[in-house]
C-alpha cells in the first residue's frame, strides 16, 4: 500500500507504540476501526502518566513543598501545550474540564442562562452530537429562547441558505456547530458560520472533539468564541478535556462549578472568584490526566497533524472506493474532499448491531448505533448506522478486512 | 459450533426472517412502544383481550435480529395467557426460549419487546410496570 510513502507517516512505527494493536484475538490482530468513539493510547502517554504519578504527584496550586511545585508545573505545562495546540492567544483562556461535553455545558449554563431570553434564538445543526445539542435545547427551554437548527442536505452537508430565514426569526445569540461530524465525518464550514454568527451579534461555539485529533486547529483562524476538545479522542486519557474561550467572555461569565480552587476569598457573607482560568476549575482537577493530555499533544505534534490529516484522507478515499464495490452497502455523508476519516453506512436489510456483531467475530471493531446523533439518524431515515473510523495507526489492510467481513455479513444474514 | 451459529441459531434466524405476530392489530385494546436508547432498536406492541386473557398480539419494529426475533418469539409465548400472568412473567422465561448466550448489550435487545408488552398491559390493566421501565422517563407511552 502506498499510504506510508505518500503521506510521510511511518504507520508501522506508529503502530508499535500502541500495545493493543499488537495483541491477537483468535490468532488475528484486531482491526480497531472505532477511533471516533475513543482512541487507543501510545506507550509514550502511558509512560508519562506513570512517571508523573511515581515522581511528580501531589495536589496542584497548594503545597509549598517541592513535590507540589513539580506537580503544578506539570499540570500548568499541560495547559500551555493545549494553548499551543489550539493556537490560543493566552493560557488564561484554557480551562481544563472533565470532557468536551462538560466544556460545552459550561458555556451553555454559565453563558447561556445569563444571556438568553424570549426573542433570542439558539442555532445548532442537524448533525450535532447530543453533547452540543441537548445542553442548548435545555438552556433554550429554560430561558424561553427559541431553538433552531440548520438542516443538512442528503449528503450530510449544512444547507447554509437556511441562515437568512433563521436570522429573520429573532435575535440570534448562539451558533453551535461541530467542526467535524462524529457520525458522517462531514467537515463543516465553521469559519463561515462564525462570521455569520458575529454579523448577528451572536457567539460561535465549536465542538472540536472530533476534529482536533485529526487536523490542525487554530481558534483564531476559525474566528470562534468558544471551542471544546477532549483528551481521550486524541490518544490521551479519558476524564479530561478542555474549553478554550475568549477572555473577555470568560471574565464576564458566572462560575459553573463552585467550591475550592475557584475562589479568591470566602467569607460568611460573600465570596469572590479566582482569576481565569481557575474561576472555572472548582475542586481537585484530573491532574495526571491533564498531564497525559499534554503528553498526547506532544506525541501527535511530533508526528504532525498535517501528516495525520493526509493519512486519514487517503484512508477515507480508499474506504469509500472499496465500499462502492458493494452495491448492497449505502454510504452516508459527503464526498471525500469534505470528509474526515469517518465512514457511516447501512448494509441493506441488516441491522447495524448484527453487522457489528459478525464483524467482531472477524476481528473488526466498528461502532453500531446512533452515535449520539438521533436527530441526524431521523433525517437519514434510519435508527442506526454502522460506522468505521480511522486514525494515525489505521492501515488500508484493516479496511480490506472490513470489506471481507461485510461479505461474510451479507452471506450469513442477507 | 461457530460463534455465528451460537448467537444466530436457526430458530432465531427463522423468527427474524419470518416474524410471527407481525403487524399491529387494527383495533387494539392496548398498545405501547419503546426504544433501546443504546442502539436504536424500536418495538411497538398491540394487544387484544378476551376478558383478562390475551387473545391476540401484533408487533412492529425496527432493530437487530435479536430484538426482532425475541419479540416474535414473545408473541407465541403470551397468547392465551392472562394479562396478570404475563405482567409477572420473568424475563428468564423468554431468555430460555431464545436459548443463546447474550452479552449485557444484547440482553437489552432481547428483552425490549417484553418490556414494551408489559407497559401495554400496565396501561390497560393496571398491572405493575416492569422494573427496567419504572424510572423510565425516556419511555414513550403511545
Amino acid at each position: 500500500m502506498a499510504v506510508t510513502a505518500t503521506t510521510g507517516l511511518d504507520v508501522q512505527r506508529i503502530r508499535a507504540d500502541f500495545p493493543y494493536l499488537e495483541e491477537l484475538l483468535n490468532g488475528k490482530p484486531v482491526a480497531f476501526l472505532d477511533s471516533a468513539a475513543s482512541t487507543q493510547k501510545p506507550r509514550q502517554v502511558l509512560d508519562a502518566m506513570r512517571d508523573f504519578y511515581e515522581h511528580r504527584y501531589a495536589n496542584v496550586h497548594r503545597g509549598v513543598y517541592r513535590l507540589a511545585e513539580r506537580a503544578t508545573e506539570g499540570y500548568e505545562g499541560a495547559r500551555e501545550k493545549v494553548r499551543a495546540f489550539l493556537n490560543a492567544p493566552s493560557r488564561r483562556e484554557v480551562v481544563f474540564t472533565r470532557s468536551a461535553t462538560e466544556a460545552i455545558n459550561l458555556v451553555a449554563y454559565a453563558w447561556g442562562l445569563d444571556n438568553l431570553g424570549p426573542g433570542d434564538v439558539v442555532v445548532i445543526t442537524e448533525l450535532e452530537h447530543h453533547s452540543n445539542f441537548v445542553p442548548w435545547q435545555f438552556v433554550a427551554n429554560r430561558t424561553g429562547a427559541s431553538f433552531r437548527h440548520i438542516p443538512i442536505d442528503d449528503a450530510g452537508e449544512l444547507q447554509l441558505d437556511s441562515l437568512d430565514e433563521i436570522a429573520a426569526s429573532g435575535k440570534v445569540k448562539v451558533v453551535a456547530n461541530n467542526l467535524v461530524s462524529n457520525s458522517l465525518g462531514t467537515i463543516n464550514p465553521v469559519e463561515r458560520l462564525a462570521a455569520w454568527a458575529h454579523e448577528q451579534g451572536a457567539i460561535m461555539v465549536v465542538d472540536a472533539a472530533q476534529a482536533a485529533p485529526h487536523r490542525p486547529i487554530d481558534v483564531q483562524a476559525l474566528g470562534c468564541d468558544f471551542l471544546a476538545i477532549s483528551s481521550h479522542k486524541l490518544c490521551g486519557p479519558s476524564g479530561v478535556g478542555a474549553l478554550w474561550g475568549k477572555a473577555e467572555l470568560l471574565e464576564k461569565m458566572s462560575p459553573f462549578n463552585l467550591g475550592g480552587e475557584m475562589i479568591r476569598s470566602v467569607a460568611l457573607d460573600r465570596t469572590s472568584w479566582n482569576e481565569l482560568p481557575y474561576k472555572f476549575e472548582a475542586g481537585t482537577p484530573a491532574i495526571a490526566e491533564a498531564y497525559g493530555f499534554g503528553a498526547a499533544i506532544d506525541y501527535l505534534s511530533e508526528i504532525g497533524l498535517d501528516a495525520i490529516e493526509r493519512h486519514e484522507h487517503e484512508l477515507a478515499a480508499y474506504a469509500l472506493g472499496r465500499l462502492a464495490e458493494l452495491d448492497w452497502v449505502r454510504v452516508f455523508g459527503p464526498p471525500v474532499e469534505r470528509r474526515a476519516g469517518i465512514v457511516s453506512f447501512d448494509v441493506e436489510g441488516i441491522h447495524p448491531h448484527d453487522v457489528a456483531q459478525i464483524l467482531d467475530w472477524e476481528g473488526v471493531a466498528v461502532r453500531a448505533g446512533h452515535h449520539c446523533t438521533q436527530p441526524l439518524m431521523a433525517r437519514l431515515g434510519v435508527s442506526a448506522t454502522t460506522r468505521a473510523s480511522f486514525y494515525l495507526y489505521t492501515i488500508p489492510e484493516e479496511i480490506d478486512r472490513l470489506v471481507d467481513g461485510l461479505h461474510k455479513v451479507k452471506a450469513q444474514l442477507g | 459450533m461457530s460463534e455465528f451459529d451460537q448467537l444466530y441459531r436457526e430458530v432465531i434466524l427463522d423468527h427474524y426472517k419470518n416474524p410471527r405476530g407481525h403487524g399491529l392489530l387494527d383495533t387494539p385494546d392496548a398498545q405501547a412502544e419503546g426504544q433501546n436508547p443504546l442502539c436504536g432498536d424500536e418495538v411497538t406492541v398491540s394487544l387484544r383481550f378476551d376478558g383478562e386473557t390475551i387473545a391476540d398480539v401484533g408487533f412492529e419494529g425496527r432493530g437487530c435480529a435479536i430484538s426482532q426475533a425475541a419479540t416474535s418469539m414473545l408473541t407465541e409465548l403470551v397468547v392465551g395467557r392472562s394479562a396478570d400472568e404475563v405482567a409477572r412473567m420473568p424475563k428468564e422465561e423468554l431468555l430460555e426460549e431464545i436459548g443463546i448466550p447474550l452479552t449485557p448489550v444484547r440482553l437489552k435487545c432481547a428483552i425490549l419487546g417484553l418490556g414494551v408488552l408489559k407497559v401495554a398491559l400496565h396501561k390497560s390493566k393496571g398491572t405493575p410496570l416492569p422494573d427496567e421501565w419504572t424510572q423510565g422517563d425516556d419511555l414513550t407511552i403511545a
